[in-house]
């Protein structure tokens, strides 16, 4: 595409400039506000306030463990997907891309339907002596949930962009489907399951409206840096204020790297996250 | 496909611009009220709509702290009324109200459980024991300050064991941002008891949920007062809702929603 007429050909640069400067605005100026009304020395000292480090500390540990709950669970579904036609499959699509354009609160709610203790699975649940709702256990399933189709539709892509002469190379040679998977699937795909599961973590460390209604709101156990930013916006704007900071960085910082990973697999040699 | 897709998107967009049209302009009063007023607020709306021809009256309910936080940020309002003296004094002094706050009702806690009871619970010093799923309103909440003032009172009562208050919060599974969150908990069967208010258990709510009446050298009283705020954009008209919400047939609407009147002027 590189050498392609229409990339190579000069976009009117002032045209276009003033075109994009609106939505850089909209999308900018928002996260410049928080950073220029923090000043260095209310950051040192909320920083060390053993609220903010408890929510900084539970938003990792939940964001990982979720990110982990995802793959684990959301690999074998992609690679359905992406391999084997069969009825009901856009059915199961708009299912697993369901929780994406559902409002989190709504998500949290079903999610209480579903695991509270008086929900459809909460009660054998309750059977085995696990109940879910008001532990991190449950905020690591709202945060799930919300961000399994992150990681589903990237792994999906992932695997659906692998060359079919390469797997049919393969199983020629001998290959079984497992072997196919491990050593030309997976190793071709890894670009876009990292990348998916780098969003799915994103996603999870932001989740708000599912944690709070599911899980609830308990510093230490279930208040992660989003419920945080809610419960000090209502107090402590200075306690909002590097919060909102902390998780800005934090994300940005990831959708950075993200991009980096994509832009030079150093181990691949060549563009392979299409 | 794409074809389909905008047929869909244009019907939508047809069904969203279709009502206004029918639903006339009408001036709007707009009244930020802490999440218990809901029920009865709703039923004073409609009976000062019935009166008032033209004016619509919008609610904001949320916890007193967060439409104290929102006023404060510059959020544009009619009315404020707060479920505590605090929040209503913190939105005074940034110097939004146009009126001095009048108090217009009481209420008082009550502790609800799921009827179906999980956790086995049939007396107040129940709360304390060991695992027991409590959940209330987070202390910045005003049901949440009084939740912990009014145990701290129980503690205090004879028969109660020392260190009862310290117990029972330790039992808190979560502390919710306003009222109708912790009633939602119990409700659902999620929290095996929670502290709201006695206003909030109502006919429809006792299908799902039983009290544990409180005794009243224990109780708290929780103060609401109501005002009509500097950026009222038809002051006459709010402080026409605010005389309703103070007159007697206002006040037995707030009644009948087991709040105790209170038209007396605050501080």
């Amino acid at each position: 595409m590189t050498d392609s007429r229409v990339t190579r050909r000069r976009p009117r640069a002032g045209l276009l400039a003033l075109a994009v400067v609106p939505i850089v605005t909209l999308l900018v100026l928002p996260v410049a506000a928080v950073y220029l009304r923090l000043d260095v020395s209310t950051v040192l000292v909320k920083l060390a306030e053993p609220e903010i480090l408890d929510a900084l500390r539970l938003s990792l540990i939940t964001s990982l463990a979720a990110m982990l709950l995802v793959v684990v669970l959301g690999t074998p579904l992609a690679y359905l997907l992406a391999t084997r036609r069969f009825v009901g499959r856009r059915v199961l699509e708009a299912l697993v891309d369901l929780p994406m354009v559902l409002p989190p609160t709504v998500a949290g709610f079903a999610l209480l339907m579903a695991f509270g203790r008086a929900g459809l699975a909460g009660q054998a649940l309750q059977l085995v002596g696990i109940e879910l709702p008001f532990t991190t256990a449950a905020v690591v399933v709202a945060q799930a949930f919300m961000a399994a189709p992150f990681y589903v539709s990237a792994a999906r892509a992932g695997f659906e962009g692998v060359d079919v002469r390469l797997l049919e190379a393969a199983a020629m040679l001998g290959a079984d489907e497992r072997a196919r998977f491990l050593r030309v699937m997976a190793p071709l795909a890894a670009p876009a399951l990292v990348a998916g599961a780098t969003m799915a973590f994103a996603r999870a460390l932001g989740e708000f409206g599912a944690t709070i209604t599911f899980a609830g709101n308990l510093p230490g156990t279930t208040r992660t840096l989003p419920l945080a930013v809610y419960v000090a916006l209502q107090s402590d704007l200075d306690a909002a204020l590097v919060l909102s900071a902390l998780l800005l960085a934090v994300s940005f910082v990831l959708l950075l790297v993200l991009r980096g990973s994509l832009a030079r697999p150093a181990w691949m040699g060549r563009d392979a996250a299409r | 496909m794409i074809r389909t897709t905008c047929r869909v998107l244009l019907c939508i967009a047809a069904l969203a611009l279709a009502r206004p049209v029918a639903a006339v302009e009408r001036a709007t009063l707009t009244v930020f009220a802490a999440a218990s007023l809901d029920a009865p607020f709703r039923e004073l709306a409609r009976e000062f709509e019935r009166h008032e021809a033209g004016l619509r009256v919008r609610f904001n309910l949320a916890g007193s702290q967060q439409l104290a936080a929102q006023l404060r940020q510059g959020a544009s309002a009619d009315i404020f009324a707060s479920a505590d003296e605090h929040w209503m004094a913190v939105v005074d002094s940034s110097g939004v109200l146009a009126s001095t706050p009048v108090l217009f009702a009481q209420s008082a806690l009550t502790v609800i459980i799921p009827r179906t009871n999980p956790a086995r619970i049939t007396r107040l010093e129940d709360l304390a024991r060991r695992g027991i799923k409590l959940v209330i309103g987070a202390d910045a909440v005003p049901v949440g300050h009084y939740t912990r003032e009014m145990l701290q009172k129980l503690g205090q009562q004879p028969g109660y064991a020392p260190g009862y208050a310290r117990r029972v919060l330790a039992n808190t599974v979560s502390e919710e941002e306003n009222v109708r969150s912790v009633v939602n908990k119990v409700q659902l069967g999620e929290a095996d008891a929670g502290v709201v208010y006695r206003s909030d258990v109502s006919p429809a709510l006792v299908r799902y949920v039983r009290e544990l009446p409180l005794p009243d050298a224990a109780n708290v009283v929780a103060s609401y007062p109501i005002a009509v705020l500097r950026g009222a954009r038809d002051r006459a008209a709010a402080e026409r809702f605010v005389a309703l919400v103070l007159s007697q047939r206002g006040q037995a609407i707030l009644a009948k929603h087991r709040m105790r009147p209170a038209a007396v002027r605050a501080r």
